[in-house]
């Protein structure tokens, strides 16, 4: 069985071409030297797979691209993703010495795309220990980075990986919800074929919702791993929010990422003020809308994404609305919407609407996006999985959950941080799991 | 204004300054030396005429360095490939327009006494300020008895420059070869034949790397390379010794024209200071053209300004006497690194440098706290790298999490854990530490007192020192 994979959309692609363009061979080897080869290096420090940056950044140099390659899987066995999703400006680049030496920081994350780019252009195979070497069978619930870095590390090593995904083609996010400027549907399909290629297994529209279904689950694995993410978006609780016209963050980018939606018109408000709002809000202005307004109900200084995402967003064209809060949602003429909106003012750390500030939006689309709530209710009830806030509780160092045999990684532990924090904690477990078979079977 | 003009080098070559284009590609043509002088150069060694040579095609190679193109060249051509006629009728045209220039003729005939009176009477009647015997090409005319072949053995140079002194009005140079064991053995036959003055050094054989397809060395000629003469800064170094050896022994002292690697103004006054009264180049202007003269004569008069110093003799030699033989080094000359704090970036080379590679007493033990001692009582690079590659780094999402990563820093532009710290009781002031570090002055070599006079290893050795040392035994 081949993983599934989506056709190349010219339109798509154009509409959403490289934030940051690949690097020619020659301005790699000149970027690649620039690096002072720190030893013990901070920007490795700062990666949370801990890639040794500087080793891979030096095969590069010495035209030793396979070598680059290999140094990154190593770490990271979604070093393609990472390259392009990654907000190194606060990882790696970030960390980089060069800010204390009156020059631009390195630029790690082309330098690494580079190295993956012409790794995945040879189609190469990943070596593993051979299979079936150790007998340990895993399961990892959901597709996303979490469990496909918990399963390729599980298989490098002998073992037996099965991930079990409810939607129809795997990556998770990396497949349905990063924008497609930083990371293309089809790269994520190629890593994840990669990864099958290593002897992982995949079960597509398989939801693990039962008792029953849970009970099947343990007698077929040893160990089970969660990389469930986050459920549904929260809901922002006003009236008319079931109107046509009202669809989540996430549920656009997934919806023109995989070509459902092609275009959109007219004007679009997003409301919140995250990485993820910021995503969708760009996205609405390449697929054409013409208005794109970002509703916050707190200030410029408050909003929870990056810097260099909200500066991006402003050249993409977006408005911002600053202190406003929507309060409902109410039908236009010819299928637009109103969306019912008020000024408010913080005191006491209370929003407190202004008087006389209320004023309706029209729109065409009206988009939430604030925040996600998570989902685990299952294991929680029936396998003693602790789960607080809405995140599963793990031992950080190995990702274990209060039950032995669960161990959780990604958002639905984090609560929502990146690509790259999804794999250490899928690296991560995937260890600590193999460190606990070794010993029960020596 | 201070005044870098050449007066009477070698008894009778004056130029308006001391940066004269070697024999080389970049002085093949009159119009080629022509537009060098336009450019500020104030001298031109003429690539060596002789009888016409044929070339090969693919003739230079080169060494970069980590992205930097051409550390050293590499070339197999030979000598001028043009006519006698034409480059003594270009030379005369030369002269006549640019009659305060320095323009001295390069030459290689048969080693026979007729051929090389031939050639020196024509090259003078066509107006060369002085003649350059070649005697140090080291590839393709050694093998036909020439260049090289003539400038490794001292009795045919001493007996050739004796030749060419029998007919010669100018002054006569003796370019030497720098593939023999000793240049003095060269340079003092060259003495004894009469030579006026030595150009030094010449290219180097060299292979400058292989072709890892073909498995042919570079510079491929149809499947097969031959050993080529190399040159260029990666050279400089053994020039300024070879410079400092003949200058500093009295029976090779000559004026002395400097070649090796000079690519700006301060490689000319290390060899100005090394008594060179003229320095050459070619690679310099091979890699960028003419124009690179400019700044070596303006730094050079800018240096000289703020060292007060008014004309080239004022300072030419200096630096000979401060080479000496290592046994008269001072033993108890005591310095340790001393590490700025404010100027590191926490690239922690010198750690890894000193280390792996020198005496293991720079530690990343700032925040630990500091130990003094051996080695065995500190972290060394594997623990220091396990230990961050086994921690758990998060991406700092929230506004909370991304101030807290940029605070914590301490006193200092580097967080401290990051900031090396020298052992001084173990440091054994060999440098490597300062060297390897990217920032300018942030590891400076400071001196301490040893609290012992000053004790070489020749005085050692013959028992002048005894007194002030224990007795063990």
């Amino acid at each position: 069985m081949s993983t599934a994979t989506l056709p190349d959309d010219l339109l798509l692609r154009e509409r959403f071409g490289d934030l940051k363009p690949p690097l020619t061979p020659q301005s790699a080897v000149i970027e690649a030297n620039r690096c002072l080869n720190c030893f013990d290096a901070p920007c490795t420090g700062a990666c949370p797979t801990h890639i040794d940056v500087p080793g891979f950044i030096k095969r590069i140099a010495s035209g030793n691209l396979r070598g680059s390659a290999l140094r990154i899987l190593d770490a990271n066995i979604l070093g393609l993703s990472c390259s392009k999703a990654c907000p190194v400006e606060v990882l790696c680049e970030g960390a980089c010495v060069m800010h204390r030496y009156n020059h631009a920081p390195i630029q790690i994350g082309r330098l690494q795309r580079h190295a993956m780019d012409s790794f995945h252009a040879t189609g190469e195979e990943l070596l593993t220990a051979p299979h079936g070497c150790r007998n340990v069978q895993v399961a990892c619930i959901g597709g996303g980075p979490a469990s496909l870095a918990c399963a390729a590390e599980i298989c490098r090593h002998g073992a037996h990986a099965t991930i079990i995904e409810r939607q129809a083609l795997p990556g998770g996010l990396n497949t349905y919800g990063v924008a497609e400027y930083k990371v293309r549907t089809t790269d994520s399909l190629r890593e994840v074929e990669m990864i099958r290629r290593m002897g992982v297994e995949f079960r597509f529209g398989t939801n693990i919702e039962s008792a029953a279904a849970l009970d099947d689950l343990e007698s077929e694995f040893d160990f089970v791993f969660l990389g469930i993410g986050l459920g549904a978006m929260q809901r922002m609780n006003i009236p008319g929010e079931e109107s046509p016209g009202v669809i989540n963050a996430l549920e656009l980018i997934a919806s023109y990422k995989t070509g459902r939606i092609r275009e959109i018109n007219g004007t679009v408000v997003v409301v919140g003020a995250g990485n993820t709002a910021i995503d969708a809000a760009n996205a609405a202005r390449r697929l054409g809308a013409e208005t794109v307004y970002l509703l916050y109900r707190r200030s410029e200084r408050d909003i929870a994404a990056f810097e260099f995402e909200y500066e991006h967003s402003k050249q993409e064209g977006v408005q911002f609305l600053w202190r406003r809060q929507p309060y409902g949602i109410r039908p236009a003429e010819r299928g637009r919407l109103l969306l019912d909106t008020v000024q408010v003012q913080e005191v006491d750390k209370n929003l407190i609407p202004i008087p006389d500030s209320h004023f309706a939006i029209e729109c065409d689309l009206v988009v939430p996006a604030i925040g996600q709530s998570p989902f685990a209710q299952l294991v929680q009830e029936l396998r003693r999985v602790e789960v607080r806030g809405g995140r599963i509780v793990v031992d950080p160092e190995t990702g274990q959950t209060g039950n032995p045999r669960y161990f959780a990684g990604g958002d639905c532990v984090n609560g929502g941080k990146e690509v790259v924090d999804a794999v250490a904690d899928g690296k991560r477990s995937a260890q600590a799991i193999l460190k606990i078979a070794e010993a029960a079977y020596a | 204004m201070p005044d870098i003009r050449v007066h009477r080098f070698a008894g009778r070559i004056d130029a308006p300054n001391p940066f004269w284009l070697a024999s080389a590609p970049p002085t093949n043509t009159g119009e080629q030396i022509m537009r060098g002088f336009d450019a500020g150069w104030g001298g031109a060694v003429w690539k060596t005429i002789g009888e016409p040579v044929m070339n090969v095609s693919s003739r230079y190679s080169a060494t970069d360095l980590n992205g930097q193109r051409m550390m050293g060249l590499n070339n197999i051509e030979l000598i001028s490939d043009r006519s006698i006629e034409t480059n003594l009728r270009e030379m005369a045209e030369v002269k006549k327009s640019y009659p305060y220039h320095a323009v001295i003729a390069s030459l290689m005939v048969a080693s026979n006494r007729e051929a090389w009176h031939e050639i020196v009477a024509r090259t003078e009647d066509a107006g060369a300020d002085g003649l350059e015997l070649n005697f140090g090409c080291p590839h393709g005319m050694s093998e036909r008895g020439m260049g090289s072949a003539v400038g490794q053995v001292p009795e045919y140079t001493e007996m050739i420059t004796a030749w060419v002194k029998e007919k010669a009005r100018t002054p006569v140079l003796v370019k030497l070869t720098p593939n023999i064991t000793d240049i003095r053995t060269v340079a003092r036959a060259a003495k004894r034949g009469g030579a006026d003055g030595i150009s030094a050094i010449n290219t180097i054989n060299s292979i400058t790397g292989i072709d890892l397809d073909t498995f042919v060395p570079r510079p491929d000629v149809d499947g097969k390379s031959s050993h080529g003469g190399y040159c260029g800064p990666a050279v400089k170094p053994i020039a300024l010794n070879m410079v400092q050896q003949i200058m500093e022994d009295p029976e090779s002292a000559l004026p002395l024209s400097g070649i090796g690697g000079i690519s700006s103004w301060r490689d000319a006054v290390e060899f100005l200071l090394l008594g060179c009264g003229s320095v050459q180049v070619c690679t310099a202007v091979m890699h960028y053209g003419y124009r690179v003269v400019e700044d070596m004569a303006e730094g050079l008069e800018n240096w000289m300004r703020t060292k007060g110093f008014k004309t080239l003799d004022d300072f030419r030699g200096l630096s000979i006497n401060r080479v000496t033989e290592w046994k008269h080094l001072n033993l108890n000359y005591k310095i340790v690194a001393r590490i700025d704090e404010q100027k590191c970036i926490g690239c922690d080379l010198c750690h890894i440098a000193c280390w792996d590679g020198a005496h293991q007493c720079i530690h990343m033990d700032r925040v630990s706290g500091p130990v003094n001692g051996q080695v065995e009582l500190h972290d060394g690079p594997p623990t220091i790298e396990w230990r961050t590659r086994t921690s758990i780094t998060t991406t700092p999402v929230t506004r909370k999490e991304r101030a807290a990563v940029a605070a914590g820093h301490g006193p200092f532009p580097t967080p401290l854990a990051r900031i090396p710290r020298v052992d001084e009781t173990e440091c054994v002031g060999c440098n490597l530490c300062a060297l390897v570090c990217p920032v300018d002055e942030c590891i400076t070599m400071v001196r301490v007192d040893s609290g012992v006079p000053s004790e070489t290893w020749d005085e050692r050795t013959k028992g002048a020192a005894v007194a002030i040392e224990p007795q063990h035994s």
